[in-house]
């Protein structure tokens, strides 16, 4: 369609026309870019920019190609996992990178696409959800900074930016967790998985949802074992997995495991 | 400045508002229309959104403007942080909007105070009055406008924990309040309440009647009362 065309929309996406083709299904959530690295222009992110035909400018992001971040909410709250890997094509970058950006005490956000872009708009909510506390003396709930983030950065749309960010916390309506893009996407859900490795998380995450009332191991254990499978398979997915709980009195760093150590582990336990 | 924007106020039409446990008042003094006026274009009483509303006193105008601005927040509000508003932060709102006219040059102060009432999303019943200087406070029963000062003393006197028991009787504590100084009754009696979880509801003038005779007969009943003490 020729508006698809224009917009280069991704996620919100009605049919697979004008699709330059990478294979990759489009889910409601999140996009991916290809493996490719072709022409210095792609991320392997939840946010597509413009494609490499010449109309767009081309966008030379240099880190943070490539990587799976997943939250999920269950019963107990939501359970936020990063790898910690960035890449520069075929070069990796840094095996120990902070995806998750702690914006208060009580709200989570993910890093996905710039880096840059991430860690300045999330340090600029924070500072908005910390004047929102002040002048109303209560939290701010997480649909409503996920409002402020998505708003402010729509004024952007269009000129660059690439930041696609879970934002997850605990407000007064329960857990709450919603998925927010520079291209203005903002869409509340149980469960998102960003990055080149999502599917691979999907698939380990989708199959160990099913049996409902987790407790808080288990799913901490799901999560882990989800960015596991994806560092498994994706090349560009790596490092430690980063894990964080986000409960009723806010949230709290689980655990901080390397891949290989969990590889091992894994295998012990298979044997 | 200020001082002539509240002069304006205490001219305006006397308006009582009153916090009860599952209900909240608005009364205000009807001026009697002309002859061919119609009654209904003149309304003191407005909301603001589906839970908040409010009553004012003093220039009719102004009032407008603030009301409007007000209904505009309301839903901005709800467009960015997908809740409804609390009272208190409405309040905030409109009287930030007054300082700032007592502080800008070429521009003069609102002339109303204004009593907003509602419930938040908790329930919890709530009752605010802001003035033409930009300050806000809560009350349990207040009055504004003409005789305010009047009002306000019944009140103090009266408002008490089995006053506001029922609806009802808060309904009437409310007209109690206005008769004193409102003349020749319910024709000149504006009202409205707003229930938890329902909308503003204006009393018809019948149903004002049926209370003022009500309330009227109260009095007769304590009168009589006193008499027979007395002669006994």
């Amino acid at each position: 369609m020729a508006l698809a065309n224009v917009l280069q929309s991704e996620s919100v996406d009605f049919s697979n026309y004008g699709r330059k083709c990478r294979g990759f299904s489009s889910s409601l959530y999140e996009t991916e870019l290809g493996l490719e690295s072709v022409g210095g222009d792609n991320l392997s992110f939840a946010v597509r920019t413009a494609c490499s035909d010449g109309d767009g400018p081309e966008r030379k992001i240099q880190f943070l190609h490539g990587t799976t971040t997943l939250a999920f909410k269950f019963q107990h709250g939501v359970i936020v996992a990063v790898d910690s890997r960035a890449t520069a094509g075929a070069y990796i970058a840094s095996q120990t990178v902070k995806k998750v950006i702690e914006i208060n005490p009580y709200l989570l956000g993910t890093m996905a696409g710039g880096a840059a872009d991430c860690s300045f708009w999330e340090r600029l909510l924070a500072r908005q959800c910390r004047v929102y506390e002040l002048r109303n003396k209560e939290r701010i709930s997480v649909a409503a900074a996920s409002k402020l983030l998505a708003n402010m950065v729509y004024q952007y749309k269009g000129m660059g930016l690439s930041m696609g960010t879970m934002v997850c916390g605990w407000d007064k309506t329960g857990p709450g967790l919603y998925y927010v893009d520079s291209e203005g996407n903002r869409v509340c859900g149980d469960l998102f998985a960003v990055g080149s490795g999502s599917m691979y998380a999907y698939g380990i995450v989708d199959s160990g949802l099913k049996q409902k009332d987790l407790t808080v191991e288990e799913a901490c254990d799901l999560g882990c074992r989800a960015i596991y499978q994806a560092t498994y398979r994706d090349a560009y997915s790596g490092g430690q997995v980063n894990l964080y709980h986000v409960h009723s009195e806010g949230w709290n760093r689980v655990s901080q495991s390397d891949v290989l150590m969990l590889h091992q582990q894994y295998q012990a336990e298979k044997a | 400045m200020v001082e002539y924007a509240q002069e304006a106020v205490k001219k305006g039409s006397t308006a009582v508002g009153i916090r009860g446990k599952d209900i909240v008042v608005l009364g205000v003094e009807k001026k009697s229309v002309a002859k061919l006026q119609e009654e209904r274009t003149v309304r003191k009483i407005c909301t603001l959104d589906d839970h908040v509303c409010m009553a004012f006193a003093g220039l009719t105008a102004d009032a407008r403007i603030v009301i409007n601005r007000a209904r505009v927040e309301c839903q901005s509000h709800r467009l960015t942080v997908e809740d409804p508003v609390t009272v208190e932060y409405i309040t905030r709102h409109i009287a930030t909007l007054k300082q700032r006219y007592t502080q800008s040059n070429g521009r003069r102060p609102f002339g109303i105070s204004a009593l907003i009432v509602g419930f938040d999303c908790d329930g919890t019943p709530r009752l605010y009055q802001t003035d033409p200087s930009g300050t806000y406070h809560a009350w349990k029963a207040n009055a504004i406008g003409r005789s305010a000062k009047t009002v306000r003393e019944f009140l103090e006197k009266n408002y008490t924990d089995e006053a506001i028991a029922t609806d009802n009787e808060s309904i009437k504590l409310a007209i109690k309040a206005l008769l004193e100084v409102v003349q020749s009754g319910g024709k000149n009696i504006e009202l409205a309440v707003i229930r938890r979880n329902q909308p503003l509801k204006l009393l018809e003038s019948k149903e004002i009647e049926t209370l003022v005779t009500e309330i009227e007969k109260e009095k007769e009943d304590e009168a009589e009362k006193k008499k027979q003490k007395k002669s006994t």
